[in-house]
């Protein structure tokens, strides 16, 4: 058959997010993908100029729907380490614990959605059903379901009590259980894994070569994190970064599979190991300087540059988003794949479409 | 075989996953951030929350005593309610109710006497 250019998305069932792929596609196999993007901007980044650098934190965190706790962890951290600022020690085992709490959800979250693009309805429900747990505690504790809002520039806003820590690890423990009776359908569905093993393959030195991060990168068997950078309280907890070596979609949906059952273990230690005292302390003087601030985000790592003028307002606010980092290692995977795979491999980076384009 | 079996009497003898919404309505958490409102006959009409509001919705005018907030645009971060000086500001547990037409928050009080004032001046002199 001749050579044929068909339209993925902006609009397409298997994401909710607009991103256009233009495929080329030969009897069915694609044979070129090229990505375009820019359908949600929103100019967040802009905003600092009306913004003054407190404001911002509320702001950051709306880049992402999903992971906004980590947004606004990057940008207070990297502020603080302008402003010279010792955060107190509770704060960074809270953050620990919130930001974990995060991965969990975004993680369950994904795993459903992955679930439902092979045609899984119940398993994407159980999901989401045991996800909902995560976002009762991150209601109870913080105020709110998904923007939790806890971050200020020099520690939290809020702080969890004696029963609250007791009810949390009560419930991870039913969150786990829950996780667990998942695994032998994920890992071992002869299905699941007819759907995703050996499809999208990118291998290790691709994913180096073309900059992958989080779970892309660590799905091609290369044990790269940002936690390894210590940051928040990192320093104390045990953590080894979940890998699997095949490097397509099966791998993929492995190493997010495990890290979540390693996320509850990371909240488990955070509050074993948190200790009594402030969460925040007072921030004097404004933020001069430019600065780079990384963490881990469920998708990978994310990356903010900040300058500062000795304003309140900021210079600059940049954002690099994991899926900015994971859009070139996409337009790697689909050459070669069947059209029916295009949406597994599309779902297998996880793309966070509105973050990329803030 | 022996699996799913199991599963379906699991499944069959589980609580529901689900709520029967309308009638059935989870508790609102002790401090979830919902609906903001203000107890207009203690605020001083400073404008602190007013600055500090990241979504800027809120406008105070000190001569005429209003207090005004576009709920549409306020996005519940609770940053004005901890800025308050004089705690007069609160968030409701429960969100605010689905409205059909765009409603806004003006309140007018009366303006205090301000001891604060006097103090200032004592202060400055
Ligand atoms: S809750 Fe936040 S957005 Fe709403 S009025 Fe207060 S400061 Fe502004
Ligand atoms: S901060 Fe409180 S006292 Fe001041 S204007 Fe706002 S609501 Fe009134």
């Amino acid at each position: 058959m001749a050579k044929m250019t068909l339209p993925f998305g902006p609009q397409h069932p298997v994401l909710p997010e607009p991103i256009h792929l233009s495929l080329t596609v030969e009897d069915e196999i694609v044979t070129q993908a090229i990505p375009a993007l820019g359908y949600v901007h929103r100019g967040l980044e802009k905003l600092v100029d009306i913004r003054d650098f407190n404001q911002m934190v509320q702001i950051v965190e709306r880049v992402c729907g999903i992971c906004s706790k980590i947004h606004a962890m990057c940008y207070v951290q990297g502020l603080e380490e302008l402003m010279k600022v010792d955060v107190p020690p509770r704060a960074k085992y809270l953050r620990v614990m919130w930001s974990e709490l995060h991965r969990i959800h975004s993680h369950l979250l994904w795993l459903g959605l992955f679930a439902d693009a092979f045609g899984m309805e119940s398993l994407f429900m159980q999901c989401w059903r045991i996800r909902e747990k995560i976002m009762d505690i991150n209601e109870a504790t913080t105020g709110a379901r998904v923007i939790v809002s806890v971050n200020v520039v020099g520690g939290l806003r809020c702080d969890v009590d004696d029963t609250q820590t007791r009810w949390i690890l009560s419930e991870l423990d039913e969150v786990e259980r829950e996780v667990r009776r998942l695994e032998s359908t994920f890992v071992n569905d002869y299905t699941i894994k007819k759907r995703t093993c050996g499809i999208g393959v990118l291998s290790a030195e691709k994913a180096l070569e073309l900059g992958a991060a989080g779970p892309t990168l660590r799905g091609s068997g290369v044990a790269q994190d940002m936690r390894q950078l210590k940051y928040a309280a990192f320093d104390s907890i045990d953590f080894e970064p979940v890998t699997a070596l095949d490097g397509d979609s099966y791998s993929r949906m492995k190493v997010r599979y495990y890290e979540t059952l390693q996320s509850i273990d990371l909240v488990r230690q955070a509050i074993a190991k948190m200790p009594d005292g402030d969460i925040a302390v007072k921030v004097k003087g404004r933020p001069e300087g430019e600065i780079l601030s990384r963490v881990e985000q469920p998708r990978g790592e994310l990356f903010y540059y900040i300058k500062g003028n000795g304003t309140k307002y900021l210079d600059r606010v940049r954002i690099r988003t994991p899926t900015f980092a994971n859009i070139p290692p996409l337009a790697a995977m689909l050459p070669g794949i069947e059209l029916a795979d295009v949406p597994i491999v599309v779902l297998s980076i996880d793309p966070c479409i509105s973050c990329t384009e803030r | 075989m022996a699996k799913m079996t199991a599963n379906i009497l699991r499944n069959f003898f589980a609580k529901r996953a689900t709520r029967l919404y309308p009638i059935e309505v989870r508790p609102p958490f002790e401090n979830s951030r919902g609906e903001l409102y203000n107890d207009i006959d203690q605020c001083i009409f400073c404008g602190a929350c007013a600055l500090k509001c990241p979504s800027q919705c809120i406008t105070v005018d000190k001569d005429q005593a209003t207090w005004f907030c576009d709920p549409l645009a306020c996005v519940y971060c609770g940053v004005c309610v901890e800025a308050c000086p004089v705690h007069c500001l609160h968030q409701k547990t429960t969100y605010r109710p689905v409205c059909v037409t765009r409603e806004t928050i003006f309140q007018k009080g009366v303006l205090k006497e301000k001891p604060k004032k006097k103090a200032k001046v004592v202060a400055e002199g």
